[in-house]
């Protein structure tokens, strides 16, 4: 079974997004997603400063096996990326939600409601 | 329902990821892919391939009836057990299948086929059988399991498991086999490092299984499977040829023996009418990604496309194999197209790795 915080917020795609205190968010894949994609090799993180758009592709992760897309869960401006997990993408297989990849300021602090919790992602994680 | 191989309880009790390969339930990986890759380049690790068919065939027409089918030659083959590697082509010259098959006697080989292909495989060969009317019988041989154990301490560890197959093996050179009692022992493999290739009765298959484990031989997955023989420069049937493509153009034209010249062989008269187009080349990234299957790639003298590509764990970089224009050799720079951007790449000559030391 893998492992899905009571305390964070999730996307059908498969990302947590963790609400800050200054409510910027971090954004991660899930432990389901790491266990589904097998060992990380690559990651492409978006520059801070850039806009984003909810539902936009706007980093890549890289398996030894596959490519996939990682989604915005809200619009917002990247404030920042983790350069340490670009260092070492084995980082997201070892701790997924250590293993943050990019915060954002989002652009409507009420665009959060549409996110699932944790329940929400469990059901999505077990289709 | 996807097929399972004799195996297939021992990768579910063991938590195996697993995954639909070829219609058959397979296991991608038991963990972690790339520890199971180093165990195979350091120490040892199995395979489960019985989802790929062994196929006997026996009868007075043998040689002859194999001389015609593919496009190596059995007919070099002199040595009890010893193997050949061959395509076998459609009369358009392309490629049907690659297989392995071991001469016992020049009345008795055995044929091991990819799994994706059997079906049509032995549809084809019967269809050549009936067509030029040779005294042969084929016999699919599902009731075998086959289990590869690969790396630099595989043999060790197969006969400290197995101490009964070690007097048979001990002397098998590399590309032969032997039997011992219901169990063939090949020294051949899909990894580029020594190790042997097991055949023996679905029924002992679990035993043989668990006592290679308690001997330490790390169980491997088929993710594992690919970047090994990425990284050996070996294709992958429906991924680096298949029915559509010449050898010539696939890397293989040195499986394809034209020195009798009074032999014919299905597809020859294509192979002889149109040389090869394509050559086959490493790349490996020099920008950071991941090369993946049917990436464009730029040189100095024509388009290309890469055909293989993964993350390779031995050189921590991304390879990948190219079919490229002719004139492009190794060692030049070129260009790849990775989601719309040009990453810049390095070719090379194949194999990036072979026993456990890096080549490139």
């Amino acid at each position: 079974m893998s492992n899905i915080p009571a305390d964070l917020k999730y996307t059908k795609s498969h990302e947590w997004i963790r609400v800050e205190a200054d409510g910027t968010l971090t954004i991660g894949v899930t432990d389901h997603a790491q266990e589904a994609l097998g060992d990380v090799v690559y990651l492409e993180l978006p520059d801070a400063g850039r806009k984003i758009a909810a539902n936009e592709a706007c980093a890549v992760i890289e398996s030894v096996k596959a490519a996939s897309d990682i989604y915005a869960p809200v619009a917002g401006e990247v404030v920042e990326s983790n350069q340490a997990a670009v260092d070492a993408p084995e980082s997201v297989n070892a701790d997924a939600y250590a293993a943050w990849l990019f915060k954002i300021k989002p652009d409507n602090a009420s665009d959060l409601a549409g996110l699932l919790d944790a329940a929400g992602y469990e059901a999505v994680a077990n289709a | 329902m996807p097929k399972q191989t004799p195996l297939h309880a021992n990768h579910v009790a063991a938590a195996a990821r697993m995954v639909d390969f070829a219609g058959w339930d397979m296991p991608v990986n038991y963990g972690s892919q790339i520890e199971e890759h180093h165990a195979v380049r350091r120490d040892a690790g199995m395979f489960d391939v019985s989802h790929m068919l062994a196929l006997d065939l026996d009868g007075p027409d043998a040689t002859s009836w194999l001389r015609g089918l593919l496009a190596n030659d059995v007919a070099k083959l002199k040595q009890a057990g010893k193997a050949l590697y061959s395509c076998m082509l459609n009369p358009d010259g392309g490629v049907i299948d690659d297989l392995i098959v071991y001469f016992f006697t020049p009345n008795s080989y055995r044929i091991v086929v990819n799994a994706g292909t059997a079906d049509k495989d032995v549809a084809w060969m019967r269809q050549r059988i009936a067509a030029t009317g040779a005294n042969v019988t084929l016999n699919s041989r599902r009731d075998l399991a086959m289990i590869a154990v690969q790396g630099p301490n595989a043999r060790a560890k197969t006969w400290q498991a197995l101490p009964g197959s070690r007097a048979a093996s001990e002397a098998l050179t590399v590309f032969s086999a032997a039997n011992a009692g219901d169990l063939m022992i090949a020294r051949t493999g899909y990894t580029g490092e020594d190790g042997f290739e097991l055949t023996l009765p679905a029924e002992r298959a679990e035993a043989v299984w668990n006592a290679l484990a308690t001997a330490g031989v790390k169980p491997c997955g088929l993710g594992a499977r690919d970047t090994l023989r990425l990284e050996a420069g070996m294709n992958l049937y429906g991924q680096d040829m298949d029915d559509s493509i010449s050898p010539l153009d696939a890397g293989l034209a040195w499986t394809v023996d034209l020195k009798d010249e009074t032999r014919d062989f299905v597809g020859k008269s294509a192979l002889l009418a149109n040389p090869a187009a394509r050559k086959v080349l490493g790349l490996i990234l020099e920008d950071k990604g991941v090369l993946r299957s049917h990436m464009a790639v730029f040189t100095a003298n024509g388009e290309g496309e890469t055909t293989s590509g993964s993350f390779s764990p031995s050189l921590e970089k991304s390879i990948a194999f190219a079919r490229l224009p002719l004139d492009v050799e190794a060692g030049e720079q070129v260009e790849v197209d990775i989601r719309g951007r040009r990453l810049r790449a390095r070719t090379v000559k194949l194999p990036f790795v072979r026993n456990g030391k890096a080549l490139v």
